[in-house]
C-alpha cells in the first residue's frame, strides 16, 4: 500500500513550503514518523515525517524548491510497487539537481525565522512577534490534502485584486457566526467564499457558539436607543480596524518620578506654566514620533505611507461617543502649546464643535483613560494608522530601590497597539524604548 | 384519478364552465365544425349549438373586438387563437382594448374575456411559428398572463380564467396537448397567481413555467441520478407572479436557475432575476443563472432549432455552475 508524500501545512499560515534538504535518498527504507526532509515554512524550517512504512520510491521535488501545500512530493511504497499512477499527475521534476546549495539556504533562513521575522508577503498577515515559533505544529496531523489545492488557488486569486470575495449568503453566515471573511479561503471561481467555505470554518473549533439558554427578557429590561451617526461611524470604524487588521499588543511602564517634578516646578513659577502630566506625555510621544516615521505612518492597502509630519490625534470622550482631535504638527509645538490646544479640542469636541478638518488627518493617536482609574488597556487602531498608544494612570508603585529595600515611584504603563502588516515588533519596541527616554529623562524635551 | 391529455382537461374545462353560466361562448377560428385546429372544442358545437361555439373568419383581429365588445355588454367570450403567433395581428384589441378599458372607463366596464391557444415552439414549424409570447404579454398592466404545463393545472386555471372578471391570456402548447395526467373527477379551480412546487430538493431551485416545466423535472430526474435534488418551482401564472414561492424555494436552497421558453432580453427570467436579487439578495451563495431560448429567430433546421431551444441538458449544465459543481 503506497503513501503519497504531501506537502504539509506545517505553519497556520503556510500556503507554500520550499524543501530545504532531502533527509532521505530514493530507495531508502523509511518508517512511519522518520523524518523524510525539511522544508522551509514561511515561520521556519520544519520536519516533514514520513506517514507510512515502506520505501522512498520517488522524490518528486528538488532540493531548493518550493510547492504549495498539499502538493505531491514524494511516494513511499513497497519496493515492488508500482507506482507509475501515483507519480503521473504529480509535476515533476528532477530531484537530483537542487537549486541552491542546501548549506546556504538552511543558513539564511534560519536566520530570518526568528520572532520578529520579516513577512514574507504583505497581503500575508502574521501575528508572530507576540508568540514564538511554532516549532509544536509539526506533531500536529495534518490538513486533508484534497482541501489544499483550493485554498492555493484561492490565494493565487486573492492577491491580484486583494479584495475578498465572497457571495452574499456568505456575508450574512460570517457575520452571523463571527466568523472574518479576510481570514478564510474561498473556493468558489476567482476565488469568491462561497456557503461552504463558510461551513467547513465553522466546523473548525473555536467557533463553538455558546449554546446557553436564552433567558427570558421582560419589557423593562431592555431599552433600544437607535444609532446616532456617530456611533455608526466609531461602529464601522472600529470593526474595519480589529477585523483586518493584525493587531499585537507591546506594554511598557515608565517612571514618572522627573515627569512629576518637572510639573511641579513648572506650577510654582507660575499658573500660566501649568501643565498636565498628558500634556508633557503627548510631548514626549510627538518628540518619539519625529525620530520613528516607521509608526508615524498609513496603511493605504498597497502600501504604506510614512509620514514626515506628526500629526498626533488625541481621543476625547464626549456624551455622545468617542471622537478623535488633531494636533497638527505636535512635535513642532511647544509644550505650553500642546496644552492649551489640547485643552481647547477637547472642550470644543465635548460641545460637538469641531470642524471635520480638526478630527482628520492625524498620522498617529493616543487614547488616555487614566483619569477614569484604569491602569492599564488596549486601544484600537484609527485606520489607516498603523499604531494606538493607550496610557493608563499614573500610579504610585512600590519598586526596588537598589538597596535590597523598595520605594515609591510614579509609574504609567502605556501599551501600543500595532497594526502588524506594517510594524513588526521590533519596530514598535524601538518606539516604546525612545518614548522611556524621553518620559524619564523629560529635559530631553527642550533639547 | 383518471388520467387524461392536456387537450381534454381543456375542453372539460371548457365544457363545464359553458354549462355553468350561459353568458361563456367560445369564438375562433375552425373552433366549431372542425372542432378546433388542435381539437380542443371537440363536441362542444354538438352539445352547446352555434350561438355559444361559433367560427370566424381568418380575422384575429377582428374576432378578437367582437369579443372585447361582448365582454363590455356583459357576454364572457372566450377567444381562441390558432396560435399566439397569429394572435399578434390581434394584439391591438389585446393591448389597447381588453387590458385598459377597465381603467380607462374608470371602472365602468370590467372585461371577463379569455384569450387562448398554443404558445411557442412545437417542432419545426420555423421562425414566424415558434415563438413563446409569455413576456410580451405580461408586460401588459391590466391584463392576467396563465401558462398552465400540466393537465391538472390546464383544466383547473382554464376554469379560474373563464370566471375572472377581468381579461386573462391563457398561453397553451401545442407540444403539451397529448401530453397525459392525472385530472380528477369533481370540480377544482386552480388559483391565478399560485405557484406549485413540482418538486422538493434542497439544493437549488429551478423557476420556470409553461411547457418549460416538463424540461425542468425531466432535468430534476436526472440531477437525482448525480445527487443533485432540487426545487422545481412552476409558477403556472406569469403575471402576477408568485413572489413568495419564489422567495421561499430561493431561501431554501440558496441558488436559482430561472428556465423559459422565449428570449433572453426582458423575458420572464429577468423579472424572476429581479424578484430574487431583491428579495433574496442575503440568501445567495452563487449568480442566478438563466436558460432560455437563444438568442435567434427559431432555425427551421432540426439541428440548429435543437441547438437554440432551452432543453434538460442545458438546464442540468445551470444548475451544476450554480452549485459550483463545473
Amino acid at each position: 500500500m503506497a503513501t503519497k508524500v504531501f506537502m504539509e501545512a506545517l505553519s497556520p499560515t503556510m500556503e507554500e513550503g520550499r524543501l530545504v534538504k532531502w533527509l532521505k535518498n530514493e530507495g531508502d527504507a523509511v518508517k512511519s514518523g522518520e523524518t523524510l526532509a525539511e522544508v522551509e515554512t514561511d515561520k521556519a524550517i520544519m520536519e516533514l515525517v514520513a506517514r507510512g512504512d515502506g520505501v522512498l520510491r520517488k522524490r518528486l521535488v528538488g532540493e531548493g524548491e518550493s510547492r504549495p501545500v498539499g502538493d505531491l512530493v514524494g511516494v513511499i511504497a513497497a519496493a515492488d510497487e508500482n507506482i507509475d499512477s501515483l507519480i503521473a499527475g504529480a509535476s515533476t521534476s528532477d530531484g537530483a539537481t537542487p537549486a541552491k546549495a542546501p548549506e546556504q539556504v538552511v543558513a539564511t533562513t534560519q536566520e530570518s525565522a526568528g520572532a520578529s521575522a520579516v513577512p514574507q508577503t504583505q497581503a500575508q498577515p502574521q501575528g508572530e512577534a507576540s508568540t514564538p515559533p511554532q516549532q509544536k505544529i509539526i506533531n500536529a496531523p495534518p490538513p486533508p490534502p484534497q482541501a489544499q489545492p483550493q485554498q492555493a488557488t484561492a490565494a493565487a486569486a486573492g492577491s491580484n485584486g486583494g479584495q475578498v470575495r465572497s457571495s452574499p449568503l456568505a456575508r450574512r453566515l460570517a457575520s452571523e457566526r463571527g466568523l472574518d471573511l479576510s481570514r478564510l479561503q474561498g473556493s468558489g471561481p476567482g476565488g469568491r467564499i462561497i456557503k461552504r467555505d463558510i461551513e467547513s470554518a465553522a466546523t473548525q473549533p473555536a467557533v463553538a457558539a455558546s449554546a446557553a439558554p436564552p433567558r427570558a427578557t421582560a419589557a423593562g429590561d431592555f431599552e433600544d436607543v437607535a444609532l446616532t451617526q456617530i456611533r455608526k461611524t466609531i461602529a464601522k470604524r472600529l470593526a474595519e480596524s480589529i477585523g483586518p487588521i493584525p493587531t499585537f499588543y507591546l506594554t511598557a511602564e515608565y517612571d514618572l518620578t522627573r515627569v512629576t517634578e518637572m510639573r511641579a516646578a513648572m506650577a510654582e513659577i507660575g499658573d500660566e506654566f501649568k501643565v498636565s502630566i498628558n500634556d508633557i506625555l503627548m510631548k514626549a510621544v510627538a518628540t518619539a514620533l519625529s525620530q520613528h516615521p516607521e509608526v508615524n505612518a498609513h496603511w493605504l492597502g498597497d502600501r504604506i505611507r510614512y509620514h514626515h509630519r506628526v500629526h498626533l490625534g488625541m481621543a476625547v470622550a464626549t456624551n455622545d461617543g468617542l471622537i478623535v482631535p488633531v494636533i497638527f504638527d505636535a512635535d513642532q509645538k511647544r509644550m505650553s502649546e500642546i496644552s492649551r490646544e489640547a485643552r481647547e479640542l477637547a472642550k470644543r469636541a465635548r460641545e460637538r464643535k469641531l470642524k471635520p478638518e480638526e478630527y482628520t488627518g492625524s498620522t498617529f493617536s493616543i487614547s488616555n483613560l487614566g483619569m477614569f482609574g484604569i491602569d492599564q488597556f488596549t486601544a484600537i487602531i484609527n485606520p489607516p494608522e498603523v499604531a494606538i498608544l493607550a496610557i493608563g494612570s499614573a500610579q504610585d508603585v512600590a519598586v526596588p530601590d537598589g538597596k535590597g529595600g523598595y520605594e515609591t515611584r510614579k509609574r504609567v504603563r502605556v501599551t501600543m497597539s500595532c497594526d502588524h502588516r506594517a510594524v513588526d515588533g521590533a519596530v514598535g519596541a524601538a518606539f516604546l524604548q525612545t518614548l522611556r527616554r524621553l518620559i524619564e529623562n523629560p529635559l530631553m524635551l527642550v533639547y | 384519478m383518471p388520467v387524461i391529455t392536456y387537450r381534454d382537461a381543456l375542453n372539460q374545462a371548457l365544457s363545464e364552465e359553458m354549462h355553468r353560466d350561459d353568458r361563456v361562448f367560445l369564438m375562433g377560428e375552425e373552433v366549431a365544425v372542425y372542432q378546433g385546429a388542435y381539437k380542443v372544442s371537440k363536441g362542444l358545437l354538438q352539445e352547446f349549438g352555434e350561438m355559444r361555439v361559433v367560427d370566424t373568419p381568418i380575422t384575429e383581429l377582428g374576432f378578437a373586438g367582437v369579443g372585447v365588445g361582448a365582454a363590455m355588454v356583459g357576454l364572457r367570450p372566450i377567444i381562441e387563437f390558432m396560435t399566439w403567433n397569429f394572435a399578434v395581428l390581434a394584439l391591438d384589441q389585446v393591448l389597447n382594448s381588453a387590458s385598459k378599458l377597465l381603467y380607462m372607463s374608470g371602472g365602468q366596464y370590467n372585461i371577463p374575456i379569455v384569450f387562448r391557444g398554443p404558445n411557442g415552439a412545437a417542432l419545426q414549424l420555423s421562425a414566424q411559428h415558434s415563438q413563446a409570447f409569455e413576456s410580451w404579454l405580461a408586460h401588459i398592466p391590466g391584463l392576467k398572463v396563465v401558462t398552465p404545463g400540466t393537465p391538472y393545472d390546464a383544466k383547473g386555471l382554464l376554469k379560474s380564467a373563464i370566471r375572472d372578471d377581468n381579461p386573462v391570456c391563457f398561453l397553451e402548447g401545442e407540444m403539451l396537448y397529448n401530453t397525459k395526467g392525472e385530472v380528477p373527477e369533481e370540480e377544482y379551480t386552480i388559483p391565478i397567481g399560485k405557484a406549485d412546487l413540482k418538486r422538493e430538493g434542497d439544493h437549488c431551485s429551478i423557476i420556470t413555467n409553461g411547457k418549460m416545466a416538463l424540461v425542468a423535472m425531466q432535468a430534476a430526474d436526472q440531477l437525482v441520478k448525480q445527487g443533485i435534488n432540487v426545487d422545481v418551482v412552476d409558477l403556472r401564472t406569469v403575471r402576477p407572479m408568485d413572489v413568495e414561492a419564489i422567495r421561499t424555494s430561493v431561501e431554501k436552497t440558496n441558488r436559482a436557475v430561472v428556465l423559459e421558453e422565449g428570449w433572453e432580453i426582458c423575458g420572464i427570467g429577468t423579472q424572476v432575476v429581479d424578484y430574487i436579487q431583491r428579495d433574496c439578495f442575503d440568501s445567495l451563495d452563487a449568480p442566478v443563472i438563466r436558460v432560455h431560448q437563444a438568442d435567434v429567430p427559431m432555425p427551421y433546421a432540426k439541428n440548429l432549432e435543437r441547438a437554440a431551444k432551452p432543453d434538460a441538458a442545458k438546464t442540468i449544465a445551470a444548475v451544476r455552475k450554480v452549485m459550483y459543481l463545473d
